[in-house]
């Protein structure tokens, strides 16, 4: 390294044995251990002190923070960007990649900056559609679809050249990542598109919401039969609803997302609201720990990030792990400057 | 319910893509047979010259195929392996499988009113010899390609085993994504593509 190389900028290290990357998320895993990742709702700001206010709670509790891409087509601060701060202050990120608003040359260069950044595992999304979000009137891009944005990223890792065939000397050390959505038709091809995404490079998958046990139980057992737990490591995602009438709400206007009447019919007796949402998803949490073929959970608490560390705690999952950022806020949380480049993430 | 539709393209658009995917397993056997047809008449159109035919083909294969699939001439067709259901109908233009977004009912999350391209594409799928290629990992569109004749893409693609192509972004491609190149080479095609066969407004 010569001597203007800056003393805060991260630097390029290839994996550790028997890995593909430097991602604590891919050692935990690896490791067999229950992972634990949680969703950064992004601030509308460019404040670098938002973005860590957001992390820290999370930082304790869990392997990696998933930094969103203008979820629901929602204008945010780039998932991108979030990595970038996240990475400089040694939390673990998941660079989550909509192929909603980019085309395949701004994706192929956003996935080497960011693995410069730091960066070690990326989550391949499909995306949204416009209309839902804040800007219905954008264009829609879908160059890629979240299968072959899998294939080729891997081909950028593995081979080392981009979808063109042009060489990337360094290339990009990413855990792969990709979505799925067990309690949403079809549900019988859902463990089949499971596959798929594995054949197309996915090493973890991250589930959406799952408050249907029955439902994701059923593709569980598909998934095994075909053989798919052995081959990538399934995140469940869950989350606390706030009250029945946000889990209405967003059962209706957020896409692919399925609630039973019986979750919803508890929230609405509940005397506390919020606290029976939390209640629910620690069941929740204990109920996926205990399906066989179930790697970790996947925490999205749409603006219940405060109740995330208590849930994870209260579950048990973690058996006095502690979590990406644990170093930091035992130091000195809140901190708002860079620190060294990142610990091995 | 399907919910209230929007300004779209005609109900029989839409009811021939239904019905397409409902007879998958005769279009599967037609499309085999026309294939065959196209691959044995490789010399006769290489002799001709594929850049002079070119636009003639393109022009009956957007007649039929609009007719029959609403097709969008991305060139690149994967109607065998999508169980006969055209992935251009999906307004993410997915060539993976269907997105997270499927409403109850396998409705669209774009446009509620139709039924999810990929949820037809499995029913297809099912019904036809060669379904599981549905599970082959496709590559993204090369829409540079948009407009051309699949058709003939097939038939210079398949007619030679593996035609060798100094393209360095051709040869990446086939090689990353290998069952597509293999099951439904125009997706991934390695033959030098005629002038006329190639958007003009992508070329250099």
């Amino acid at each position: 390294m010569n001597d203007d190389y800056p003393a805060t900028a991260p630097a390029y290290q290839e994996p550790p044995a028997g890995h593909v990357s430097n991602s604590r998320l891919e050692r935990v895993l690896r490791a067999g251990r229950f992972a634990v990742t949680a969703e950064l709702n992004p601030p509308d700001s460019a404040d670098p002190a938002d973005v860590y206010q957001a992390a820290q709670p999370l930082g304790e509790v869990v392997d990696a923070i998933n930094s969103t891409d203008a979820s629901g087509a929602n204008c945010h601060m780039s998932s991108i960007g979030i990595c970038a701060l996240l990475t400089r202050a040694g939390y673990g990120t998941v660079y989550q990649i909509s192929c909603r608003d980019r085309n395949r040359i701004a994706i192929q260069g956003d996935v080497l900056g960011a693995a410069a950044m730091g960066v070690s595992n990326v989550l391949c999304l499909t995306g949204d559609g416009v209309g839902v979000g804040d800007q219905p009137g954008a264009r829609p891009v879908f160059d890629f679809d979240s299968v072959s944005l899998l294939r080729t990223i891997r081909t950028m890792r593995d081979q080392g050249v981009f979808l063109s065939g042009r060489k990337i000397t360094r290339p990009p050390r990413m855990f792969l990542g990709a979505a799925e959505n067990p309690c949403i038709e079809p549900h019988e091809w859902r463990p089949e598109r499971l596959a798929k995404k594995v054949r197309a490079g996915a090493e973890f998958i991250q589930t959406n919401y799952i408050y249907d046990i029955p439902l994701f139980e059923a593709f569980m057992a598909r998934v095994r039969d075909l053989g798919l737990d052995e081959k990538v490591y399934i995140l469940a995602g869950v989350g606390p609803l706030a009250s029945a009438k946000a889990a209405r709400w967003m059962r209706s206007n957020v896409p692919g997302i399925h609630i039973p009447d019986a979750v919803i019919d508890r929230m609405e007796q509940a005397e506390k609201p919020g606290a029976e949402g939390k209640r629910i998803c620690v069941e929740l949490i204990q109920q996926i720990r205990d399906i066989k073929g179930v790697a970790g959970v996947h925490v999205m608490a749409y603006r219940r990030e405060h109740q995330v560390s208590e849930i994870i705690l209260e579950s048990g999952v973690l058996k006095g792990r502690a979590g990406t950022g644990a170093r930091r806020s035992h130091a000195h949380a809140h901190a708002h400057k860079p620190d060294g480049p990142p610990r091995g993430d | 319910m399907p919910p209230a539709r929007g300004l779209e393209r005609s109900d029989a658009m839409y009811r021939a893509r239904l019905f397409a995917v409902r007879h998958a397993r005769a279009f599967e056997w037609i499309y085999h047979r026309l294939e065959g047809v196209m691959i044995a008449l490789d010399p006769v159109f290489a002799k001709i010259g594929y850049n002079r035919i070119e636009r003639p083909i393109a022009l009956v294969e957007r007649g039929v195929k609009g007719l029959l699939f609403d097709c969008r001439m991305c060139g690149q067709c994967v109607l065998s392996s999508t169980g006969m259901s055209c992935p251009m109908n999906c307004p993410k233009q997915l060539r993976n499988g269907p997105c997270g977004g499927v409403r109850p009912g396998g409705y669209c999350e774009v446009k509620p009113w139709m039924k999810c391209v990929w949820c037809e594409a499995w029913e297809g799928a099912t019904r036809m010899q060669g379904g599981a290629k549905i599970n082959d990992v496709m590559p993204p569109v090369d829409r540079s390609l948009e407009g051309s004749s699949a058709w003939l893409r097939v038939s210079r693609e398949k007619a030679a085993k593996l035609r060798e192509s100094r393209d360095a972004a051709k040869t990446a491609v086939a090689m990353a994504f290998p069952s597509a190149r293999k099951n439904e080479p125009s997706t991934a095609p390695l033959a030098a593509e005629p002038p006329a066969a190639v958007n003009r407004e992508t070329l250099r």
